[in-house]
């Protein structure tokens, strides 16, 4: 597809970046001719100079022929004005970023106006993504499936879990909760487990399930065992005011620490319940007279990365129980790792991988059979992907396994209703299930791509899948 | 630098290379000749074994590779490509001593045309052809040729530093934004054009092996020929004009054929490059016309024709020639002389200087000058009605120095030869310009094998320095790029 990004930030770069590893024509536009010249350097895409909302420049981006417009510029309206701009022009579709929540009543009526195909809002996602990790705070990522039916978890096993030394197919023994073990993360390889795989200590699992079956397992692997109740935040900007929001007043009680009186004061405001500090939380003081060593959760939101790092190994040093860090440029998880710094949030990709889920579904011009959801996990290493299952799938009936899948790659999870199906061998997809499918070596765009093109092997290939269950 | 990237690099254009001499030795099979099919085979066997070998080098396809890493790649793949391109000569025996050999493949890839054989006519027809397609594979550039055909050769996305050193121009760019995509429309371009050219002169009786031979140099604007008398040996206005024509068709920037084919007409009409380099060429002819008649010629058609066609080769750094224009007047000569050095288009499959470089140096000369006068004036150095950064205004300035530096270094010890001040000035100007024929010994009638061993390979890098626009060679000579950090 063409695909014109107008600014070239740090969303515009991820968004750049992660469009044309899937293969997609990718040009920027940019007012600053040293970002652009960094940017041609080093992806494979094209750059233009200007005004991205100037008709002028979009004509000569290209913008008449493109498949997709994303505005990504630090201004709301820049935005906006270049999505209208571009869908006069004849640009197919068009996203816009907005992030100023003063106008989240109003998206619909700027969909419709401006002719948005969609938002994105990364400071809004990245609140959301915060408030699931805080949900299950063992794990140190959750996505979620099916409109939040399913979960998605990364756990990392400790020591003394349960479950170190023991084969995946005695999982039933230990722990009691439904859920499948699709992805390991081990000294930086994925590996999707068979039966026989054999967990150790310091492996990152990727667990899936219903959600009440992932809180089960999470309780049974140890770890953190009560609920967090009391938040430190720091840094008061967009992601924090959207997260505060979403958490439950009578269950969390949030202090945030913010520099600037200025925003404090609004912040005041803004978030009744919430507990604002005037303060640089940068300023190891400030933390510990505000009770760092108590909270459960300590969680860094500034907007300067080494400030972020540098605080949560404090509140590491305190073991604080659950740290968030979030990261703009400074995305190295190998480094944060052996900071103690477990979760790690960083909307641009989170945002990235949303834009990706969206083009992977325009891709596919049949209604039917398409991406609903779309995961890049274990550092974008492997992706989970739902699908929905129509009338033009392949195989619908036939059991698992009497059908020839593509090597690497599990179906981790049927969504029938309101039943989730952990399958095994004898069952099905059938029309208008929600399939989750993980792989660390395909980008899918289709259902049916699951399958193998050469149905002789059929008899060959055994479905692997669920083995241990 | 990160050996690896260069040996994987290097490894892939030799494969390239056993793959592009199986043309000149599926010819030489057909037609007979037993000793070059005998050379081009060890090529290829040589050939292969290099990149096996290369092959077994670990390489991690996740490295990124750096502007460095592509510019010294770069250089060190048109050596070894010019060093295998000179084996089927020095191992049929055609061309006896290796460092010739060596002299003649350089001056094949980087289009310059110069020879240092005396009687083209009495080699086989498997060289023959050879020399001018190497002349076609230089022209357009090896790794281009390698993206075009790879997916991506290297560190992913990095493959740009491939292009930027190859392809000549101050700022050059992509067609569209993947960089492949945009190989490949080049390279339809240049194959598509060579075709046109070859169907032309068929359909001027010219024979066939000819036909392809003298479209193939064309269109690398290299200038090497079979005749002993270049293009004048076919006599016919016809040919003069086609061929005259299609060294300013490949001349000039590719892009904008590529504008022309998606109908992007005004890119076309605002490019400034192309107009000055049109109207140099239109003035230059009437002038050297105006020159010629009355003291060579005797009628003025006669003068334009062959004015024209000169005019056409020499800035096009081809280098065919239709008459000994090493004997026209001094005003003609001095002219064509300057026009060395002004060059093709940027972008395009000619080399020189490049006119856009001085389209910009002038403006920006213009400009000092105006503010000498009015020292508070603020003024953009604008090309193609869009201002010009900085940093591409004083990479012009540079470029124009060290070329001049390099130019007068190189003249200094081809001087060590004694030989006359015409032969050596314009010999180091025809090699760094890759024109092929200068004035005195080495002009039109002449050839380069009078010089010392030491001269050749001055005028070797002369003519990498040229094709390759400087850096790239430079940086080989920079103790710190062989260093691994």
């Amino acid at each position: 597809m063409n695909i014109i990004i107008v600014g070239d930030g740090k969303v515009g770069y991820a968004l750049a970046d992660q469009l044309n590893q899937e293969g997609h024509s990718i040009t920027v536009i940019d007012n600053k001719l040293d970002k652009l010249n960094n940017t041609m350097d080093q992806l494979d895409v094209i750059g233009v100079l200007g005004n991205g909302a100037s008709l002028d420049v979009q004509i000569e981006a290209g913008v008449p022929d493109a498949d997709l417009l994303i505005a990504a510029t630090s201004a709301d309206e820049l935005n906006m004005i270049c999505c209208f701009t571009a869908k006069s022009l004849g640009a197919k579709r068009t996203i816009a970023r907005v992030r100023n929540p003063e106008y989240s009543a109003q998206l619909n009526l700027f969909k419709e106006q401006f002719g948005l195909s969609m938002v994105i809002n990364p400071e809004l996602e990245a609140a959301r993504e915060i408030s699931r990790v805080l949900k299950f705070p063992q794990a140190t990522k959750v996505e979620t499936f099916s409109k939040g039916r399913v979960e998605l978890v990364e756990v990392k096993i400790q020591e003394d879990a349960p479950l170190v030394g023991k084969k995946l197919m005695e999982m039933p023994s230990v722990i009691s909760a439904k859920v499948l073990i699709c992805a390991v993360e081990r000294c930086h390889e994925v590996i999707i487990p068979k039966g026989g795989f054999v967990l150790k200590a310091g492996d990152r699992i990727h667990v899936t399930g219903e959600s009440r079956q992932i809180a089960a397992f999470l309780g049974q692997l140890g770890g953190l065992k009560r609920r967090l109740r009391s938040i430190m935040l720091v840094g008061g900007g967009r992601i924090a005011y959207n997260l505060v929001r979403m958490l439950d007043e009578k269950v969390f009680r949030v202090t945030i620490i913010e520099k600037s009186q200025e925003r404090c004061d609004a912040l005041c405001g803004l978030l009744p319940h919430a507990s604002i500090i005037h303060g640089d939380g940068s300023d190891t003081e400030v933390l510990e007279s505000e009770g760092i060593a108590g909270v459960d959760a300590f969680v860094a939101l500034t907007n300067i990365d080494e400030e972020n790092l540098i605080m949560s190994m404090v509140a590491s040093q305190m073991s604080v129980p659950k740290i968030i860090t979030k990261t703009g440029r400074f995305n190295n998880l190998e480094i944060m790792e052996k900071l103690g710094i477990d979760t790690v949030i960083n909307p641009k990709m989170t945002v990235a991988n949303q834009t990706i889920q969206y083009v992977r579904a325009v891709q596919n011009s049949v209604d039917m059979s398409n991406i609903n959801t779309l995961h890049k996990i274990v550092n974008g290493r492997a992706e989970a992907v739902e699908f929905t299952a129509g009338e033009d799938t392949y195989n619908l009936g036939v059991p698992l396994e009497k059908l020839a899948l593509r090597r690497n790659l599990l179906l981790a999870l049927i969504v029938r209703g309101d039943k989730v199906i952990i399958p095994g061998g004898k069952d099905s997809i059938r029309s208008e299930d929600r399939v989750v499918v993980l792989t660390n070596e395909y980008k899918f765009v289709h259902l049916n791509d699951i399958f193998q093109a050469d149905s002789s092997e059929v008899e060959a290939v055994e479905y692997e899948g669920t083995l241990y269950l | 630098m990160d050996f690896r990237i260069v040996a994987h690099l290097v490894g892939m254009v030799l494969r390239i290379q056993s793959v592009l001499i199986l043309p000149a030795m599926a010819f030489c099979m057909a037609t007979g000749e037993q000793k070059s099919t005998r050379a081009f085979f060890i090529t290829l066997v040589i050939a292969i074994a290099g990149f096996m070998l290369l092959g077994l080098m670990r390489y991690d396809a996740k490295r990124r590779m750096y502007i460095k890493d592509g510019f010294v790649a770069v250089a060190i793949c048109w050596i070894v490509i010019s060093i295998t391109g000179a084996l089927p000569f020095y191992l049929s025996g055609t061309i006896p001593s290796f460092l010739d050999a060596f002299f003649e493949s350089v001056s094949g890839f980087t289009t310059t045309g110069a020879s240092i054989i005396a009687d083209v006519e009495a080699l086989p027809r498997g060289m023959l052809l050879w020399r001018s397609f190497t002349h076609w594979i230089g022209g357009m550039g090896v790794l281009i040729f390698l993206l075009a055909v790879f997916p991506a050769i290297s560190g992913g996305d990095n493959s740009i530093s491939v292009m930027k050193a190859e392809s000549p121009g101050p700022s050059p760019g992509k067609l569209v934004p993947k960089l492949r995509q945009s190989a490949k429309i080049l390279y339809t371009i240049y194959i598509s054009l060579t075709i046109l050219q070859i169907l032309f002169l068929r359909l001027g009786g010219m024979p066939v092996f000819d036909c392809v031979v003298n479209a193939l140099a064309t269109a690398g604007t290299g200038g090497v020929t079979i005749t002993n008398a270049s293009i004048a040996a076919y006599g016919s206005v016809y040919v003069d004009m086609v061929i005259g024509v299609f060294m300013i068709l490949f001349s000039i920037n590719f892009n904008l054929f590529y504008f022309m084919l998606v109908r992007n007409f005004s890119a076309i009409l605002k490019n400034e490059e192309l107009r000055v380099y049109l109207g140099v060429i239109a003035s230059a002819t009437v002038l050297i016309a105006v020159n010629l008649t009355g003291t060579v010629y005797h009628s003025v058609p006669q003068a334009l024709r062959y004015a024209f066609f000169q005019v056409s080769s020499v800035a096009s750094s081809t280098g065919f020639s239709t008459a000994d224009f090493g004997q026209w007047p001094t005003f003609s000569r001095i002219l064509l002389f300057l026009l060395m050095f002004m060059g093709a288009c940027a972008g395009s499959t000619g080399c020189g200087i490049k006119v856009s470089r001085f389209v910009i140096f002038f403006k920006e000369a213009k400009r000092s000058l105006y503010r000498v006068v009015h020292p508070r004036s603020v003024e953009l150095v604008k090309m193609d009605g869009k201002a010009l950064d900085k940093t591409t205004v004083q990479a012009v300035n540079t470029y124009l120095v060290t070329f001049i530096l390099l130019f007068g270094t190189s003249v200094l010890l081809v001087s060590i030869d004694g030989f006359s001040f015409e032969t050596t000035v314009t010999s180091v100007a025809a090699c760094i310009n890759n024109l092929g024929p200068g004035y005195g010994m080495v002009g039109i009638t002449g050839n380069y094998s009078a010089f010392s061993a030491f001269s050749k390979i001055v005028l070797s890098v002369n003519m990498l320095l040229g094709r390759l626009e400087i850096y790239p060679i430079l940086l080989l000579f920079s103790p710190r790029t062989w260093k691994r950090i």
